[in-house]
């Protein structure tokens, strides 16, 4: 016998359900007078720092229909490259950016959309940069466990091609399916579940 | 910076979340609850060590709440009138895998209403609709992770899989601990519900140790007389590295 070591397991996910906008978006589901307004819905206001950008986008199943009763959320660092957490030790974040949206697919087209700026860069824990990124978390009606994937932005190809994460994965022809094309200020950011586009997830 | 570091005058926490057991999780893809068919995704998944933008998160402060927030009886209900049905009080602590108490947590949870029925446009089961009940809420752990709030037990309800598959009464869970990687979907059940193990969506999960930890047991201590039973629901969430040393380079 040894000693135990007295650790917990973690709660065992459980799927988000059809009805995830009652809990999460109760305002958008129609549900008025209990929240003022829904968590996540504004991340930017007048005096938020950096470039603003939209970030727009579905999610796909694997019959290429889009899931119109999924829910996003997304998580980055303001302009300089810090995040508004008290994990955050490098420095106090912008205290006009949240870094942390919620937004739910919309109920016929499906269509997700941010407004929020574009991040800098934070680094690896070895100390080199990574390249601009937006954490993506992913629920709905048959996703059983949240799915975590990354955002990086299209017109940042040197940094791009240094990042220590984009490096390392194995097939390089999957990549593109991390990375947002460019429109304006807008990026488009689909995220497929299945199928030869399938985006790559996080287990991290 | 969180009240109750605040109050203790804690350095935050800074190391990364232990690595997720996906065996205890249950896996994506799971054809008896016919939904995951396609929205499971295939290939393996990149699997990395925690980095800055998963060790941080969001952190909302107790100013967010309304008075009403954790009350689910009377939080959509007419001045003077409550929602209907077997009153509840929820409580318990959030902890992470390490058994520390997790404070500033935000808890958010919805659930059908004593007859079984969601409050939601998508929703057609014949079960009616409550007027004073919405089936949402939303509270903050204190600092030693303990929350509570109140509300009508769920009924159980029908849905389109299998021909006649049931959910079990539950309530769903959204949990913010201190890092986005800690970031958790649950549902609670009740205790000595004969639904559960039937369940399509609970027996995706394979271990029935981590079903039993999502059941919540009938505490007649914690019980208000006369007025509402108690269920008790630990919520545990994932365990942090300790940062004994700082190595800056490592294998590069």
């Amino acid at each position: 016998m040894v000693q135990s070591l007295n650790r917990l397991k973690e709660s065992a996910s459980q799927t988000a359900g059809p009805y995830v906008h009652i809990g999460l978006t109760p305002n958008f589901a129609e549900i008025g007078g209990v929240y003022p307004e829904d968590l996540g819905t504004s991340m930017v206001n007048d005096k938020t720092k950096g470039e603003r950008i939209t970030v727009t986008g579905r999610v796909i199943d694997g019959t290429g229909t889009p899931l119109r009763d999924a829910l996003l959320e997304i998580w980055q660092a303001d302009a300089d490259g810090l995040y508004n957490s008290p994990s955050e030790m490098r420095g106090a974040a912008d205290p006009n950016f949240t870094g942390w949206g919620r937004c739910p697919t919309h109920m016929d087209t499906g269509v997700f959309t941010f407004h929020t700026v574009k991040p800098g860069r934070v680094p690896f824990p070895d100390g080199r940069m990574m390249a601009p990124h937006i954490t993506f978390w992913v629920v709905a009606r048959g996703i059983n466990l949240g799915l975590q994937t990354r955002m990086y932005f299209g017109d940042e190809e040197k940094a791009n091609k240094e990042d220590p994460i984009l490096t390392r994965v194995e097939h390089q022809v999957r990549v593109p399916t991390l990375i947002a094309k460019r429109e304006g200020d807008t990026y488009s950011f689909d995220i497929h579940l299945q199928g030869e586009k399938e985006t790559i997830f996080f287990d991290i | 910076m969180s009240e109750a570091n605040f109050l203790h005058n804690q350095k935050p926490e800074t190391g990364s979340f232990f690595q997720r057991d996906l065996n205890w999780h249950p896996k994506a893809f799971t054809p008896w609850y016919k939904t995951s068919v396609v929205r499971s995704p295939q290939r393996a998944m990149l699997s990395l060590d925690n980095t800055i933008s998963e060790i941080t998160g969001p952190r909302f402060g107790h100013n967010i709440l309304g008075e009403l927030d954790n009350d689910l009886i009377l939080n959509f209900a007419k001045p003077g009138e409550s929602a209907i049905g077997p009153r509840i009080i929820v409580y318990g602590r959030v902890l992470d895998e390490r058994g520390k108490g997790v404070p500033g947590a935000l808890l958010e949870f919805w659930q059908a209403n004593a007859g079984g029925r969601y409050r939601h446009k998508k929703e057609g089961y014949q079960a009616p609709l409550d007027p004073n009940f919405g089936g949402c809420g939303r509270t903050i752990t204190d600092e030693e992770g303990n929350y509570f709030f109140r509300t009508v037990q769920p009924g159980p309800y029908p849905w389109p899989n299998g021909p006649n598959d049931w959910r079990p009464a539950h309530i769903h869970f959204s949990i913010f601990g201190h890092g986005f990687a800690q970031r958790l979907i649950t549902q609670m059940y009740f205790e000595g519900d004969p639904l559960i193990p039937m369940c399509p969506i609970v027996r995706t999960i394979a271990d029935p140790a981590a079903i039993d930890q999502l059941t919540a047991a009938l505490d007649m201590s914690a019980t208000t007389p006369m007025d509402s039973r108690a269920y008790k629901f630990d919520i545990v969430l994932r365990g942090r590295r300790s940062t004994f040393f700082e190595n800056k380079k490592e294998g590069n």
